[in-house]
């Protein structure tokens, strides 16, 4: 049936039926920003978003208390924070590196988890299905617009923490990791493609959402059980005798964006981590496709 | 009606326009004048074994207002569900307005209105947001005439008052109005309702019967489902009657009446005589009460019993013959008990 709904011609003009006159707005868009308002305007999503915002605030601010400058450089989180009492840019990955370990997962499988099992809650699923939305079109506009709100949070994160870092500390020329000081312009470029690079691991997790959102009409248990992945994923990933499964994981690669903050780049450690986050991405929505246009909508 | 008079125009004239070609028949805009609804051998097992319906022959015809009766649990809304799409039949094939599901449900749904199970919306959202999503995700609806195809529904069962107003808030009839709204968005020629009244004061559910009525003037084929003959009883052209995932009897209201055999009923003092006088004309099942004497009509003309009972010197202060109570040839098809017996 899927295939039907990919590939049928708009009805217009079908079997004698009138033809409707063509959109103002392609109705593929239409689906999207209908999608979009309902991540988006929901409030709990919202508490989530001024969540991620405010913690890179008190983060600074309990930096700045603490007179950063001793960390022992050990991983690249105290590296970060060495930095800091140089530059205020540094807050923005450390505020990722922090919240990418528990917050950040929380935020995304609060609305990948929701995606299908929330409508199949409340019923409207099959009010959209029998609209008909196709369920190909809906599942492709669910998983944009988590890969959407994955992105928002990153930024607001990173935004937040940027702010704040401008306000608490000195912001000027960079720093890397590596030693070699870069402009602040440069510097900041490497912070969007931080930014991006997460996104790009939030998407992998909001995939793996999305599939886990097509076995149940529980939300709260999609959610629960994304959470759990992410946080078994991560412990998994710092046991040693695990080592020989490690690169699998989901959450291996989501800390390897330091590399943006050396020179050269260490492309390779990165080119790997995107390529788990997008055989992630498709290997995840391939399940969430083939469950949900192959289940019986009982809700 | 042009193609461009269907984009623009909203509500209630946009609906009277498809409504060519239903019960008169003749080839209109609505396709081939075949049945509006089909469904050969249609069969669904759940994974749990259990067989909710079973070899299920629907034929519903177009221009009809066709009540799906049964008690709860005997298969009527895991049908809808397939006739939707919504459900993937284990066998047998579903046919609407011609058209395969779920082969063509993309081509055809949007042509179906639909209520499923009862309301089920966005708590948080105001009914006209809630209706504003739904006609965002049909692909054939005209974005430059969603609002006011949105408030026409709204005001079409009363709602356009309580638009802004969160779903949440809404009592149960406004939620079941704002569902009803959903199949008005486009013009429709086939409307599927699944117990519509489920809930409802009887204020409420004399609003959805006069609704249903309306929309079905316009000749829109309505499949109505109701575990209560008596609320769709006056508006049904045809019924379906389900028991336990079966179909029990399908046809018009008066096929169904002549199932059931009249009875005569005789007002009097006597009841004594009169019963003796009615057993001795060989009428069966005589029942006495209090003033009152009934028995099984079968061929005799009442008149000719009227002769017997007053040359039998019985008073007789009145004598009828109601018609037979469809609520008891329902009862008799589905079983007495309203529980599921599968």
């Amino acid at each position: 049936m899927s295939t039907a709904e990919v590939t049928a011609a708009p009805p217009a003009g079908v079997a004698g039926q009138p033809a409707r006159s063509p959109a103002a707005v392609p109705a593929w868009l239409r689906l999207l920003r209908s999608e979009l308002r309902l991540v988006f305007r929901r409030l709990r999503n919202l508490a989530l978003l001024a969540a991620l915002a405010a913690l890179p605030i008190l983060l600074g601010i309990a930096l700045r208390l603490a007179a950063p400058g001793g960390g022992n450089g050990g991983d690249a989180g105290s590296a970060f924070i060495s930095q800091l009492a140089g530059n205020g840019v540094f807050l923005a990955f450390i505020a990722i590196t922090l919240m990418i370990a528990l917050v950040l997962p929380l935020a995304i499988a609060v609305v990948s988890g929701d995606s299908m099992a929330g409508e199949a809650n409340l019923g409207t699923l099959r009010y959209l299905l029998t609209v008909p939305a196709g369920r190909t079109r809906l599942l492709a506009a669910k998983y944009v617009a988590i890969v959407v709100f994955g992105l928002s949070a990153c930024c607001v994160t990173v935004a937040s923490a940027l702010a704040t870092g401008a306000v608490l500390f000195p912001v000027g020329p960079v720093t890397l990791l590596s030693g070699n000081t870069v402009p602040l312009g440069q510097g900041l470029l490497r912070v969007l493609f931080v930014t991006l690079y997460v996104a790009g691991a939030m998407a992998a997790l909001g995939a793996i959402g999305l599939a886990i959102s097509t076995f149940t009409e529980h939300p709260i248990g999609a959610i629960a059980t994304v959470l759990v992945l992410a946080v078994v994923s991560e412990i998994a990933d710092n046991i040693p005798q695990f080592a020989v499964v490690h690169p699998y994981l989901p959450s291996h690669w989501w800390l390897y964006f330091d590399s943006l903050l050396r020179t050269p780049i260490a492309t390779a450690d990165m080119l790997h981590g995107l390529l788990s986050f997008g055989v992630y991405a498709v290997v995840f929505c391939a399940i969430a496709w083939a469950r949900f246009t192959s289940a019986d909508v009982t809700s | 009606m042009s193609a461009a008079d269907t984009g623009t125009e909203a509500g209630p004239a946009a609906e009277a326009g498809t409504g060519t070609g239903a019960a008169a028949g003749p080839p209109g805009p609505s396709g081939p004048p075949g049945p509006a609804i089909t469904t050969c051998g249609l069969t669904k097992r759940f994974r749990g074994g259990q067989l909710a319906v079973d070899d299920l022959a629907l034929a519903v015809p177009r221009g009809s207002v066709y009540g799906f009766l049964g008690p709860n649990g005997s298969g009527k809304t895991t049908t809808i569900r397939m006739l939707l799409g919504l459900i993937y039949p284990t066998r047998g094939s579903v046919r609407l307005l011609g058209d395969p599901v779920p082969g063509s449900a993309a081509r055809v749904l949007p042509r179906v209105g639909s209520l499923v199970e009862g309301p089920a919306f966005y708590p948080y959202l105001s009914g006209r947001a809630n209706l504003a999503r739904i006609d965002a995700a049909d692909r054939t609806a005209d974005p430059r005439t969603a609002a006011t195809r949105i408030d026409a529904s709204l005001d079409r069962v009363g709602l356009l008052g309580a638009a802004k107003k969160r779903y949440r808030a809404y009592s149960l009839g406004m939620k079941q109005r704002l569902a009803i709204a959903t199949s008005l968005l486009q013009p429709r020629e086939l409307i599927i309702l699944d117990e519509p009244t489920n809930g409802l004061d009887p204020q409420g559910t004399r609003e959805v019967r006069g609704l249903i009525r309306e929309i079905a003037t316009d000749g829109v084929t309505v499949l109505v489902s109701s575990h209560l003959l008596a609320e769709v009883e006056q508006i049904c052209t045809h019924v379906g009657v389900m028991r336990t995932g079966r179909l029990v009897f399908q046809g018009t209201l008066d096929e169904l009446r002549s199932m059931g055999s009249r009875r005569i009923v005789i007002r009097t003092a006597q009841t004594g005589e009169a019963a003796q006088t009615l057993t001795g004309l060989g009428l069966a099942d005589v029942r006495s009460a209090d003033g009152e004497v009934s028995a099984q009509l079968s061929d005799q003309a009442p008149e000719h019993i009227c002769r017997e009972l007053v040359l039998a010197g019985v008073g007789v202060a009145g004598l009828d013959t109601p018609r037979p109570n469809l609520e008891d040839l329902f009862v008799g098809l589905t079983g007495e008990g309203f529980d599921v017996d599968g």
